[in-house]
C-alpha cells in the first residue's frame, strides 16, 4: 500500500466510524489492553480523528505500569546483596519502587545488567558460578514462555545460580476484573495482537459470552487498528458480541501450543497483585513446585520492609489503569510527576498511558482539520 | 615511524612536544597565523560585526562511515557559525589525546580537518595539545572555537520567527546518529548510509542571498528536529505544523531507528540546517539548498501558526494530529 492509498483507506475508515456513530446514537468506550496499541494509537494521531461519541482508553497493558511498587522495592532488595548480579530488560530500570529505583541501586554501585531476552541471563550466570544471577521476569503471556524456556535451559544446562523473581501477569483474568468493577465502563476491547499469538482469541471469548462485550483481536499498524475500531462499531450498531480476530495472519483460536506447553511445564496461574487494582485471582504465574529452587523468593527469601505506596503521595495510577480517569485527571500529572522525576511507572515506561499523553500530547487540538 | 604512539612526554611541552608538532601538527595546519608559533594567533583582517562559538567532541567511535571525529570538530564549529548568519573565517583546535593512540590515526584526523577547513576556506590558527594516561580517555577529544565574520543586512534570530513562515529542511534525517548507532550495535549499513556530516557556510551564504528576509537557521545536531522545532515555537511563541509524509528518512535509517527504538525526529545531523523563512522567499530559500551538494534533497518540511503557540504538531501519514515534544534528554550519548 502506497503512502497516499493509506490515507485514503485511513479516511474512508474514519467515516465509516463517523457513520456508524451516528446511527448507534450514543456514545461508546472501547479500551486497549496492550501498551504498543497504545502507543500505536497516539503516534498515529488516532483518538483525535475520531467523531465525538466514539472514544478510546487505556486499559492496563503495560506490563511495567501494572507491576506493584513492592515488586521493585525486593529487586532493589536482592540488588543490594554483594552475592547477586541482577538481569533486566532496561525499561524497568527508571521505574520508581517506594522510595528508590534500580538505576538509582545501579549508580550506587549494585551489579544490574540489561538484557535484551532472559536468555541472556544464561551467559551471565555461567560466567559468575559464585553469584546468584536473577532475571527480572516482568511480562504478560508474550514474554512468559521466554522466560519458562530459559529456567528449562538453565535446569538442562546444570546451572544451579539462576533465578527468577517472577512478577509475570496474564491478560484474560484482567479483563474478567474490569468488566466485574462498577467503575469501569467498557462498550468493546481492542484486543492483544502480541499477547494473542501466544494465548490464541478462543480464550477470550468469555468477554463476548458472559458480559455481551465485543472484542477484536487485532495488530499494531494505525490501519489495523482502525479497522478494528470499525468493527467493533459494527457489532455494537448489530447488537452482536463476539470475538472477532483481525490479525488472522498470525493469530488462530488455540493459540501456540509450543509456547504454551513451555509455559505450563514451568509455571502454574496464581493469584496476583497488579498495582493500583489489587490482587486478581488467579491472574499471574508462580513457578510450579518442581521448578522452586529457580524461584528466587523461595530459593533465598528475603524481607522488605513496607515502602510508601504511590498511591500514598497522590498517584492515581490504579484509576487510569482501569480506564476511569485521563492521565491529566491526575493531580500530579505533568506536575510532580514527569517522565524525568516520574511518581509512578504509567510515566517512565514507553508503553506507559501516561508518558504516552506526556509525550504525544492529548489529542483533541483546537485547530486544524 | 608506522607504529609511532601518542605518549605522555608529547603533551609536555619538551622535545617530544616539538616533534608532535612538527611532524603532525604543523604539516597538516600550516598556515602564515599558525606558523608564527606565538602563544596565540593575531587575527588583523576581521572586520565588521564577529560571531563566536565553541564546541567539544567525545563522539565514540571516532571513525565512522563518512567520516570522523576530526570532520565532526570542524564542521560542527563551522555550521554553528553559518547558523548564526556570519561567514566562518577562523577556528582553534584543542586536542585531547589518549597516551597510545597511533600517530597514523592522528595524523588522519587533522587530515581530514585541514581538508574541511580549505573547502570553508578557513583557516586553523591557534591550538593545544595535553595528553592523557591510557584508560583515562578514548583516544581523543577535540575542542574547537571559531570566529566568523556577519552578513551585513541580515539578521538571524529565533525571535524573528512568526506565523505563516514556511519550515524548510535540507535534507534527509538521522543520517548521523544512525550510522553511529549501527557502529556502536554492529548493525551492517548499507553502503549508501554514512554520516551526512558536511560544512554548510556556503550553503548559508546561498540561502541568505535568495531569502535575505530569512528569519533564522538552525542545524539540528543533537535532540534533533524535535528539540529543534520546540525551541523555535516556545522562544517566537507559535505553532509549527508539520507533515509526517513530508520527513525525508532513508529506508535503512528508519530500519535502525525501528530496530533500537528511536524516532527519526529526535536523532542528531550534522549537516543538515533548518531555515524559517517568510513564505514568498520560500522557493528560492530551497532552489538555494538544492544548490548545494548537500541540500540536493531538501524539502518543505511545514510551517508556522499564530494557533497553538509553543506547540509543535504533527499531521500523520493516516492524517491524524499529534504533538512532536522535546526529547527527553540524551537519547544516544556521545553522539558528536
Amino acid at each position: 500500500m502506497t503512502r497516499a492509498e493509506e490515507r485514503e483507506l485511513a479516511s474512508r475508515l474514519v467515516s465509516e466510524i463517523r457513520r456508524m456513530a451516528a446511527e448507534y446514537g450514543r456514545p461508546l468506550r472501547f479500551m486497549e489492553v496492550c501498551g504498543t496499541h497504545t502507543v500505536s494509537i497516539f503516534r498515529a494521531g488516532i483518538r483525535p480523528m475520531l467523531p465525538e461519541g466514539v472514544s478510546l482508553v487505556s486499559g492496563p497493558g503495560c506490563p511495567v505500569c501494572v507491576t506493584p511498587d513492592d515488586y521493585v522495592d525486593r529487586a532493589i532488595a536482592y540488588a543490594g546483596r554483594d552475592d547477586v548480579i541482577l538481569t533486566t530488560f532496561g525499561d524497568m530500570l527508571k521505574v520508581p519502587g517506594s522510595s528508590s529505583s534500580l538505576s538509582e541501586a545501579k549508580a550506587a554501585g549494585a551489579d544490574i545488567r540489561i538484557v535484551y531476552s532472559p536468555m541472556d541471563s544464561i551467559a551471565v550466570a555461567q560466567a559468575n558460578p559464585e553469584k546468584k544471577v536473577v532475571f527480572l521476569a516482568v511480562g504478560f503471556e508474550t514474554t512468559a514462555p521466554t522466560a519458562a524456556a530459559t529456567v528449562l535451559a538453565a535446569k538442562q544446562a546444570g546451572l544451579r545460580n539462576l533465578c527468577m523473581l517472577s512478577a509475570h501477569k496474564l491478560v484474560p483474568p484482567a479483563l474478567r476484573a474490569l468488566l466485574r468493577d462498577p467503575d469501569v465502563q467498557v462498550d468493546g476491547f481492542l484486543l492483544p495482537g502480541h499477547v494473542s499469538v501466544v494465548t490464541g482469541s478462543e480464550v477470550f471469548s468469555f468477554v463476548a459470552k458472559e458480559y455481551r462485550v465485543p472484542g477484536v483481536v487485532t495488530g499494531f499498524s494505525a490501519i489495523q487498528i482502525l479497522r478494528a475500531i470499525c468493527r467493533l462499531m459494527q457489532m455494537k450498531c448489530e447488537g452482536e458480541a463476539r470475538i472477532a480476530n483481525e490479525y488472522e495472519s498470525v493469530v488462530t483460536a488455540e493459540g501456540s501450543p509450543v509456547a504454551l506447553r513451555t509455559l505450563g511445564e514451568v509455571y502454574e496461574p496464581a493469584d496476583a497483585a497488579w498495582r493500583g487494582i489489587g490482587v486478581i485471582p488467579e491472574s499471574g504465574l508462580r513457578m510450579r513446585e518442581a521448578y522452586a529452587s529457580y524461584d528466587i523468593e523461595r530459593a533465598v527469601p528475603i524481607d522488605v520492609p513496607e515502602g510508601i505506596p504511590a498511591a500514598k503521595k497522590g498517584c492515581r495510577c490504579g484509576e487510569v489503569l482501569r480506564g476511569i480517569i485521563e492521565p491529566p485527571s491526575c493531580p500530579l500529572f505533568g506536575k510532580a510527576c514527569v517522565p524525568t522525576h516520574a511518581v509512578g511507572p504509567c510515566m517512565v515506561s514507553v508503553e506507559g498511558v501516561c508518558a504516552a499523553w506526556h509525550k504525544y500530547g492529548q489529542g483533541r487540538f483546537s485547530y486544524g482539520g | 615511524m608506522a607504529d609511532k604512539t601518542v605518549q605522555l612526554a608529547h603533551g609536555a611541552g619538551g622535545k617530544l612536544s616539538c616533534e608532535l608538532m612538527e611532524e603532525v601538527i604543523l604539516p597538516a595546519f600550516s598556515n602564515a597565523a599558525l606558523d608564527v608559533l606565538h602563544d596565540g594567533a593575531r587575527l588583523t583582517d576581521l572586520s565588521g560585526r564577529l560571531a563566536f562559538t565553541t564546541d567539544s567532541y567525545v563522539v565514540q567511535p571516532r571513525f565512522f562511515p563518512g567520516g570522523n571525529i576530526g570532520k565532526l570538530a570542524v564542521c560542527g564549529t563551522v555550521n554553528d557559525l553559518a547558523m548564526t548568519g556570519a561567514v566562518p573565517r577562523y577556528i582553534s583546535c584543542g586536542l585531547i589525546l589518549e597516551e597510545g593512540l597511533p600517530f597514523a590515526e592522528l595524523r588522519e584526523i587533522l587530515q581530514t580537518m585541514k581538508r574541511m577547513a580549505e573547502e570553508t576556506g578557513i583557516s586553523i590558527v591557534t591550538g593545544d595539545t595535553k595528553v592523557v594516561e591510557h584508560g583515562k580517555a578514548d583516544g581523543i577529544y577535540i575542542n574547537t572555537a571559531g570566529i566568523g565574520e556577519l552578513i551585513e543586512g541580515r539578521t538571524i534570530d529565533p525571535r524573528s520567527v512568526k506565523p505563516g513562515m514556511k519550515v524548510l529542511l535540507s535534507g534527509t534525517l538521522g543520517d548521523h546518529a544512525a550510522t553511529v548507532l549501527a557502529g556502536r550495535h554492529g548493525l551492517t549499513l548499507p553502503e549508501d548510509i554514512k554520516t551526512d556530516c558536511a560544512p554548510l557556510a556556503k550553503m548559508v551564504q546561498g540561502i541568505l542571498v535568495a531569502a535575505p528576509r530569512t528569519a533564522c537557521l538552525r542545524d539540528p545536531t543533537r535532540g534533533g528536529v524535535a528539540a529543534v522545532l520546540n525551541e523555535i515555537a516556545q522562544s517566537a511563541q507559535v505553532g509549527i505544523r508539520i507533515e509526517e509524509d513530508a520527513i525525508p528518512v532513508r529506508p535503512a535509517v528508519q530500519g535502525v531507528c525501528d530496530m533500537l527504538g528511536f524516532d527519526p525526529l529526535t536523532l542528531a545531523n550534522e549537516g543538515k540546517c533548518i531555515a524559517f523563512v517568510p513564505a514568498e522567499e520560500a522557493e528560492a530559500a530551497l532552489a538555494a539548498m538544492r544548490e548545494s551538494p548537500y541540500g540536493k534533497e531538501a524539502c518543505l518540511l511545514g510551517e508556522t501558526t499564530a494557533e497553538a503557540p509553543g506547540t509543535v504538531a504533527l499531521e500523520t501519514a493516516i492524517g491524524g494530529l499529534r504533538i512532536v515534544d522535546m526529547p527527553l534528554g540524551a537519547i544516544v550519548p556521545r553522539i558528536c
